[in-house]
């Protein structure tokens, strides 16, 4: 198996700008306030993913996840070191990009398509596949402005998932949608990490991550805390908590698998 | 399945479960579904071996590589950015598409009134609503590139946030959009300059080429550099308007350039000055393969219909100073593009 992503000792520092305008930045250096103030989201993370493997990203909020995930697809580049991958990379994050309103399903789907990396031969081809999974039906032909929120997600995640992309970057947080669609997404991830996608998998959820990936990083304060097996990283993520309401928490996880 | 996404909202089902003859840890349980509004439910692995993927290709940066020519080269996604461009500006406008007639339409209006009803100083020009529907023409279609383009990074912000497009891509479609909405004035003007009697010669050809090169060149440059300065400076697009409104005045379509010509000697900075603007030098240029090329066959000359000496060549240097500019506009647009997403 060859390498798919390689990240080497990548940092990325964000400054914050606190006054905008003229006036306020020159109160502010009146007043000797700080101008802007910087924020190392990642610093020094390193690893390297083989083709076909499927890791799970954890971490708690604000600990760079989302940040690593813009880096691998290509969103930000690092301040040091160096991100490289190999092949197509599509993800959630892009899911619904660059929707308008005014234009309708199909159309929308062609531009999300497009965005993703697709030609019009490809999109064709993968039409009604997509079309189907998001179940939109007859709301096809019409603006999206007049779709559901969950429709209007439906078609986004339908779109980024029928790629055929040779790395798939998966962000919880933005596969919502309702309890059962969530499921067919989460079969259709497996579908795909059978298929031999790299995939990236962002999330909280232990018990989903369990049966999703065969690997977990954790990262914490923007530093790689963890990089190994998938029970040892849940472990390694609980002991920085509280443990009882831990081994709560994951009961609760596990109980959600068996409500469906 | 489209209305279900509300009876499965996380409160609403701990709520219920609240009930008499519910789980007992109910209410600790809402509280924790709450919290973490998108648990995920758990699907098992496919059983079968997992199919090794062979992926051609090396590794390489994911960030989108190639600058303005790799965005040109994509040109299926140009056209659905176009596309969406145009239905973004006039959604929910009753006159839709009309609108970049009409406001050309009016300003022709105005000018024309104003220039021959008042001042009546261009009495001279022959021909002179073609004169000066030429010059709006080309005036219009370097604003609607340079003000939309400007825009363009801001207005796609959420792409530019979550997707590796080039960055370029922006820019040039608005670029593109101000052609396609400018394209149909071309028509009509050179289906009026057929109808008065336009002819051309060798050096009216050689002149409506550069000119046009260098409007879009020049237009595509700045709009490629204010885009990118736009993200930092949000200033940049109350100063286009200010900028492109000048323009108008700039440019020889409600005088002759001969007027310019005449201040060469007793002021020639100004001259050099005025004709080192590319659209004006492009503006001259196009006059004298649409306006002058109509005018030709009448045989009606008089001091207003004379030319710049060495417009060609002038030309010739523009066009390539432009081409040079757009280099390093695309050099800079590369530089701020590093720090687009923390100040989008």
């Amino acid at each position: 198996m060859a390498e798919s992503i390689v990240v080497d000792q990548v940092s990325k520092v964000f400054t914050m700008h606190y006054h905008r305008t003229l006036k306020q930045k020159a109160v502010a250096s009146l007043r000797r306030l700080p101008l802007n103030e910087t924020f190392k989201a990642l610093s020094d993370v390193s690893f390297t993913v083989e083709q076909g493997e499927s890791i799970g990203l954890m971490g708690l909020n604000g600990s760079g996840k989302s940040t690593l995930l813009k880096l691998i697809n290509g969103v930000m580049r690092p301040d040091t070191g160096s991100v490289l991958a190999r092949g197509r990379i599509a993800g959630l994050i892009a899911k619904g990009a660059g929707f308008h309103s005014q234009l309708t399903g199909r159309e929308n789907l062609y531009l999300n398509a497009a965005i993703m990396g697709l030609s019009e031969a490809e999109t064709d081809a993968k039409f009604d596949e997509i079309v189907e999974f998001a179940d939109i039906g007859r709301f096809l032909d019409v603006p999206v402005s007049h779709y559901s929120s969950g429709m209007f997600s439906r078609l986004g995640f339908s779109i980024a998932v029928h790629v055929d992309a040779d790395v798939f970057l998966a962000d919880e947080v933005l596969a919502v949608g309702d309890r059962p669609f969530k499921k067919k997404c989460l079969v259709k991830m497996q579908e795909i990490r059978q298929q031999g996608t790299t995939i990236f998998y962002v999330s909280h959820a232990a018990a989903s991550v369990r049966s999703m990936c065969d690997r977990v990083l954790v990262l914490e304060n923007g530093r790689l805390g963890f990089d190994g097996d998938v029970a040892e990283g849940i472990r390694y993520l609980h002991y920085d908590d509280d443990v009882e309401s831990d081994d709560e928490e994951s009961l609760e996880d596990e109980e959600l698998g068996a409500d469906i | 399945m489209s209305n279900a996404s509300d009876q499965e909202h996380p409160l609403h089902e701990a709520v219920i479960e609240e009930g008499p003859g519910r789980k007992p840890r109910g209410r600790k349980r809402a509280r924790r579904l709450a919290r973490k509004a998108a648990s995920m439910p758990v699907v098992p692995a496919i059983g079968e071996p997992q199919e090794s993927r062979a992926v051609e290709g090396p590794l390489q940066p994911p960030t989108a590589a190639g600058g303005l020519v790799g965005v040109l080269q994509r040109r299926w996604l140009l056209q659905l950015l176009v596309r969406r461009e145009m239905a973004k500006r006039y959604s929910g406008s009753f006159l839709g598409l009309l609108w970049s007639y009409i406001q050309p339409a009016i300003r022709f209006g105005v000018y024309y009134v104003v220039v021959l009803g008042l001042i009546r100083k261009s009495q001279s020009v022959p021909e002179f609503a073609l004169h000066l529907f030429c010059g709006i023409v080309f005036t219009h279609y370097f604003a609607e590139t340079v003000s939309g383009g400007t825009r363009s990074i801001w207005a796609n912000r959420s792409l530019v946030d979550r997707t590796s497009l080039p960055r370029e891509a922006f820019p040039i479609a608005s670029m593109l959009t101000a052609a396609l909405h400018t394209f149909p004035q071309l028509v009509l003007l050179m289906l009026v300059c057929v109808l008065v009697g336009w002819q051309t010669d060798l050096v009216g050809i050689v002149s409506g080429v550069l000119g046009l090169a260098i409007v879009v060149i020049f237009s595509t440059a700045v709009a490629l550099f204010f885009s990118a300065v736009n993200v930092y400076y949000r200033d940049f697009q109350n100063i286009v308007g200010t900028l492109t409104q000048f323009m108008h005045f700039m440019v020889p379509m409600m005088y002759p350039v001969t007027r310019v010509m005449a201040v060469s000697h007793s002021h020639p900075l100004i001259y050099q000055l005025y004709m080192a603007n590319p659209i004006a030098e492009a503006v001259v240029l196009l006059q004298r393969f649409f306006w002058f090329g109509s005018i030709q066959a009448n045989g009606e000359r008089n001091p207003s219909t004379a030319f710049p000496p060495g417009m060609l060549e002038r030309g010739a240097i523009t066009l390539v100073a432009c081409l040079i500019l757009l280099w390093f506009a695309q050099q800079a647009f590369t530089r701020l593009e590093v720090k687009f997403a923390e100040h989008l």
